[in-house]
C-alpha cells in the first residue's frame, strides 16, 4: 500500500482536505505530521505541504514554516527522490525553503482571488502529470492573496527551457510571471502549485483533475 | 548593541502596495508623489559588543531569514 504524509503547520487549513483528497483518490494511507517533528514516517511515497496561513503569514508567507524542524526532513526526503507537493501556502513554503526557485508576491491587483481556473498542462511528462495523458487542459480552484509567481528573467528562461513549468494559467488571475501556476524542481520530484488539486478530486467539486494528479504522484512510487 | 534592519522589495519587483498608496496620495491631492515603496523595519538587541561582528551577524540573519533575497533587498544599521 502506498503511503503519504501531510505536514501540519500552525495555521495550515487545507491539511484535512489534502488527507481526504489523497485517501479517496488513491487509497493510500495518509499520516498527519506535526511541523515540530524532526523525522518523517518510514516508507513514504509522497509528502504534501498543504495550503493555509502557516504562522499567520508572519514576516513573509511561508518564511517561518520553512524554518520548521520538519522541513529539514522534507528536504532530505526530496533528496532521496520522494515526491513532494506544495499546494498554495505549501508552494510558498517550498520557495522560502529554497527547494524551488522564485518567490510568490502579493497579487498584482491586490485582491484575494478565489475561483476555478483553467490550466494548461505545459509538461505532461512529470511524475505528477503523467496521468493526464492526452489531456492538455485541466480545471482547479485557486484561493490566494499572494500567488503572484516571480523569478528573474534568466530563471524563468531556464524553467521554461528545462520543462520545469508544469501548469500555466489560461487567464492569469494574479499577475504571475509568464502566467506560471506550478513548477517542478530540476530533479522533477518536487512540485509547487498555487491551484488546489485537493479541492478538485470528485465530480461534486466541479473537477476530478486533482485526483489524477495525486494518482500520478503515487503511480510512480 | 541595537540593530535595525530595513527590508524592501527590490527595484524591478512590482510593489503593488506602494502603487496603491501612491494612487491614494494622488487622490488626496498630493500629486507630486512618485516611486512609493513599502518596506518593513525590524529592530532588536544584540549581545555582541563588537560592531563589525554584530553587523556581519545581522547580515547573515538577513540572508537566511529576515529578507528573501529573490525579491527583497535590505539595509542594516548597528549602533
Amino acid at each position: 500500500m502506498t503511503k503519504a504524509a501531510v505536514v501540519v503547520f500552525p495555521g495550515s487549513n487545507c491539511d484535512r482536505d489534502c488527507k481526504t483528497a489523497i485517501e479517496r483518490s488513491t487509497g493510500a494511507k495518509v499520516e498527519m505530521v506535526w511541523h515540530q517533528e524532526s523525522e518523517l514516517p518510514d516508507g513514504l511515497d509522497l509528502v504534501v505541504l498543504p495550503g493555509g496561513f502557516s504562522y499567520g503569514d508572519y514576516l513573509r508567507c511561508g518564511a517561518m514554516a520553512a524554518q520548521s524542524p520538519v522541513m529539514r526532513a522534507v528536504s532530505d526526503a526530496a533528496d532521496r527522490g520522494v515526491a513532494v507537493v506544495g499546494i498554495c501556502n505549501g508552494f510558498q513554503i517550498l520557495a522560502e525553503a529554497q527547494m524551488l526557485p522564485g518567490a510568490l508576491l502579493r497579487n498584482a491587483a491586490l485582491k484575494y482571488v478565489c475561483r476555478a481556473v483553467g490550466l494548461d498542462v505545459v509538461n505532461a511528462q512529470t511524475r505528477f502529470t503523467a496521468g493526464f495523458a492526452g489531456q492538455r487542459e485541466v480545471t482547479m480552484t485557486v484561493g490566494n492573496g499572494e500567488g503572484n509567481f516571480f523569478a528573474d528573467e534568466a530563471t524563468l528562461d531556464r524553467l521554461e527551457g528545462e520543462g520545469q513549468v508544469v501548469f500555466r494559467y489560461k487567464e492569469n488571475p494574479n499577475g504571475s510571471a509568464r502566467a506560471i501556476a506550478g513548477i517542478v524542481n530540476a530533479k522533477g520530484n518536487v512540485l509547487g502549485m498555487m491551484p488546489h488539486p485537493d479541492r478538485a478530486f470528485e465530480a461534486e467539486l466541479g473537477s476530478t483533475d486533482g485526483a489524477t494528479l495525486f494518482q500520478s504522484a503515487l503511480a510512480s512510487a | 548593541m541595537k540593530a535595525r534592519v530595513e527590508v524592501f522589495l527590490k527595484q524591478g519587483v512590482l510593489d503593488v502596495q506602494g502603487k496603491a498608496i501612491e494612487g491614494a496620495l494622488h487622490g488626496l491631492g498630493f500629486g507630486d508623489v512618485s516611486g512609493v515603496r513599502v518596506g518593513k523595519t525590524i529592530e532588536f538587541d544584540l549581545g555582541s559588543a563588537d560592531r563589525a561582528a554584530a553587523e556581519a551577524e545581522v547580515k547573515a540573519m538577513c540572508e537566511r531569514l529576515l529578507a528573501n533575497t529573490v525579491i527583497e533587498g535590505y539595509r542594516v544599521e548597528v549602533a
